[in-house]
């Protein structure tokens, strides 16, 4: 479903953001990446929509390479990938609907979408999204009044109203409450088994990823250093994904 | 319609609301497009744009320096001249206006009031008018241009003045006063060090404004390169023309610039 | 040990080691070169209180002789008061409507390239440099007499002033949903529309309602080069020397903006 071949990126310093990274992610499931701060997560995640550009190696989705993409190919394949970043990224002044329509502009032309003439179907779909997580009566309230949990689950309902293959979340939780991180994490491991979507998270929070992942991949100074399921992470594997013992802050925790 | 949107109320209230805005604004720009003049425009409309556009391409450089009398340089120094007089006037004169109209200064709502209600009409009342007024009482020339300028500015400044006061930060006022300090020392060393800056850079701001408002006062015979300019387009002297523009964009443009880089190193 | 009691064991401090003041000569330059300014300006603007105290008795005739103002005068005005604010309307709307894609071009953080944002900055601070009432009397040299160049001299004022502060307006949003807008796959004009837009709708609207309250005091004036509105009737009444109508020009107008300036901020405190 998704590939990585070969993959490099190196920035204009020289530092190498990604070194050679080859993983093949099968459609379905839910992988979790963990790593230091820097150690290219969020460079790996991005370049999965090509919100990062790699300078060695493709990157196939679904069997396209999205490297070799351009123009309205891109935006194709793009939309086919939904994709949750820690600041929610919304439309702080336009509401709740709006900003879930948003994610259905790669599917109409120019013209209709800035005229906000969206059909009557994608309203029911975006309408459906926000109702699967659970927040359907905010649909007309303005995104920045609604919490950071409900502000998150606004961007799920997005991706959901792409019709994505595949969800990118790009640290979801690490602006939330312990309480709010779980309804999140629960909402997106839901999603994954009720429809198949292929899903990549990145987290700091070790024991968030052993209670969600399927398979958790471990980078470090932009290589894998673990690949495998979620049963094999043990301490000693973390350690050696961080170079170092587990630190406290990195266990969320028992909700209170 | 599906029962989830049936679910889902929109709000009626601000539909209802953003309705009426429409219509109003539908009936305000049928009205004013009614009214619009569909005069037709000249046939040498062309010919005369075609003509100022040379104008400034060609610009008259002789006019730029004339060892005798009225020359470009001597205009936009006048102008320069005009517009620092008047800016420095109003600056000093707005202070006592702002503390007047700045709601942390005083005790009651009147006198806050009346404050920004004098400020509101001095800087409402139209500046060439006052220069008109000014031309009666000291005859045309710069001296009258200075003084419109310095007294319509105060209304600007004074409101951006009070602003800057309102927006405050009372801790030093009150550890100042704690200690004892009278009304005229708290302002000296906890009001003033702290809106100075934002003082400085209204002022310049205001400058930069004023220099072009000085620009203006000549065509009504209040001193700096409006006069010469008038005249030059009564007389059709495109050339003139052009090189008066070019003369005032480039002073313009410089004054912009020192002033910019000024208050960014005040703030 | 008793508190008045020196501590003989504390070394003293030595004078030597305190900082030294920062030096004041800039501050000295700064205020020597206002002087020289301030003097230079009186001398070439030939000011001089005495002037103006001689002057004043003149100027306080002037007053009385335009007050009261001529009650009967504003019907006539009322025609020309409306063209005034005609004009502001007309002129605001095609500045503001221009102005738009203006300030998209020079947005940095829109337009990548630094080819295009430069030069159309560059064409705004032109359109910013030259005053309103210079640019209608060039309109009124091509177009004749009337209202026409009045408008066209304020849409291109208010293209100026509203490019410029929608363009900072621009530069300053938040760059997360234009993320998300390239996430979903949007081409660009989606993203401008979906992401831009809708960041800067509200500040839009503010900086139109507070260029269109410019407008109408510049609008005010613009008749005494002959671009229309109320502003010719200052040259008739004062050229007749008849100051209290005048003065009827004076208040009418005053009034009017005060009335629009209210309602205008009003809307504008709603928005932001």
């Amino acid at each position: 479903m998704i590939q990585f071949k070969n993959v490099t990126k190196i920035y204009p310093n020289g530092t190498k953001g990604l070194n050679n990274i080859n993983i093949t992610i099968e459609k379905g499931e839910f992988v979790v990446i963990v790593g230091l701060s820097g150690a290219g997560k969020s460079t790996f995640l991005r370049s999965i929509n090509r919100l990062h550009e790699i300078s060695e190696g493709e990157i196939l989705i679904d069997g396209k390479s999205i490297t070799a993409a351009k123009g309205s190919g891109l935006r194709n394949i793009r939309r086919d990938i939904g994709m949750i970043f820690q600041s929610f990224n919304l439309v702080k002044r336009s509401t709740v609907l709006k900003n879930v329509l948003s994610g259905r502009v790669g599917y109409h032309n120019t013209f209709r979408t800035i005229l906000g003439l969206f059909p009557k179907d994608d309203v029911e779909l975006s309408l459906n999204a926000l109702n699967r997580v659970n927040i359907l009566e905010k649909a007309y309230s303005r995104a920045d009044e609604l919490s950071g949990g409900q502000q998150q689950r606004v961007s799920i309902a997005r991706a959901l109203a792409q019709e994505a293959q595949v969800i990118l979340a790009d640290e979801p939780v690490a602006s939330l409450d312990p309480l709010t991180t779980k309804q999140v994490m629960d909402d997106l491991k839901r999603i994954n088994e009720e429809d198949g979507i292929t899903t990549v998270v990145n987290l700091h929070f070790i024991d968030l990823a052993r209670e969600y992942a399927t398979r958790i991949i471990g980078l470090r100074a932009g290589e894998v250093v673990f690949d495998g399921p979620v049963e094999a992470a043990t301490d000693e594997v973390f350690a050696e994904i961080y170079g170092r013992p587990i630190k406290k802050d990195e266990l969320l925790g028992e909700p209170v | 319609m599906s029962q989830l949107s049936a679910k889902v109320n929109k709000p009626k209230k601000k539909y209802f609301f953003k309705t009426v805005i429409f219509v109003l604004l539908a009936l305000l720009y049928i009205w004013a497009f009614a009214g619009m003049p569909v005069n037709d425009i000249k046939e040498t409309a062309g010919q005369i744009s075609k003509a100022i556009f040379s104008g400034i391409f060609h610009p008259d450089w002789d006019y730029v320096y004339l060892p005798d009398g009225e020359d470009l340089l001597r205009g936009l120094l006048d102008t320069l001249a005009i517009a620092i007089l008047g800016t420095f006037i109003s600056g000093i004169l707005c202070v006592p206006f702002a503390f007047w109209a700045a709601n942390n200064m005083s005790k009651g709502k009147a006198v806050t009031s009346s404050g920004k209600f004098v400020l509101s009409f001095v800087r409402t009342f139209p500046e060439i008018v006052m220069a008109i007024l000014f031309i009666k009482a000291v005859g045309p020339g710069s001296f009258a241009g200075v003084l419109a300028l310095g007294l319509h500015s105060i209304g600007m400044l004074g409101k951006l003045f009070s602003e800057e006061i309102e927006s405050l930060d009372m801790g030093p006022t009150e550890a100042l006063t704690a200690t004892g300090a009278n009304r005229l020392q708290v302002l000296w060393f906890a009001v003033l060090p702290q809106v100075l800056p934002g003082f400085l850079s209204y002022t310049l701001y205001r400058f930069e404004i004023n220099i072009r408002a000085a620009a203006i006062l000549g065509v009504i015979g209040a001193g700096g390169i409006g006069t010469p300019l008038i005249f030059a387009l009564n007389s059709r002297d495109w050339d003139r023309v052009g090189i008066i523009l070019l003369g005032i964009i480039v002073m313009v443009t410089i004054i912009d610039a020192i002033s910019g880089y000024l208050r960014k190193r005040i703030i | 040990m008793s508190m008045n009691e020196p501590n003989v064991n504390e070394p003293k401090v030595k004078i030597g080691n305190a900082p030294k003041p920062p030096a004041k000569t800039k501050m000295i330059f700064t205020i020597i070169l206002v002087v020289a300014l301030l003097w230079w300006s009186s001398f070439k603007t030939e000011s001089s209180i005495a002037d103006l105290t001689i002057g004043f008795p003149n100027m306080f005739d002037l007053l009385v002789q335009m007050w009261p103002p001529n009650w009967h005068y504003f019907e006539n005005i009322l025609e020309p008061m409306l063209e005034t604010i005609r004009m502001a309307v007309i002129g605001t709307t095609f500045g503001a409507i221009i102005a738009v894609p203006l300030a998209l071009l020079c947005a940095s953080n829109i337009i990548r390239n630094s080819w295009i944002v430069y030069p159309f900055r560059f064409i705004l601070n032109l359109i910013r440099t030259i005053p309103d009432l210079l640019l209608a009397s060039i309109f009124v040299a091509i177009f004749g007499l009337g209202a026409l160049p009045g408008i066209i001299a304020l849409s291109i004022f208010s293209i100026g002033l509203v490019a410029k502060l929608l363009y900072e307006a621009i530069e300053s949003i938040d760059p997360g949903p234009l993320e998300a807008m390239t996430a979903v796959g949007a081409n660009k004009v989606q993203w401008v529309f979906f992401g831009v837009i809708p960041q800067v709708t509200a500040h839009f609207t503010s900086y139109v309602l507070y260029t269109f309250e410019v407008n109408v005091r510049a609008a005010a004036i613009l008749g005494l080069v002959g671009a229309g509105g109320i502003g010719e009737y200052y040259d008739k009444t004062l050229g007749f020397l008849e100051y209290d109508k005048t003065a009827s020009i004076i208040i009418m107008t005053l009034i009017v903006v005060l009335v629009i300036d209210y309602m205008s901020t009003k809307l504008r405190e709603k928005l932001l």
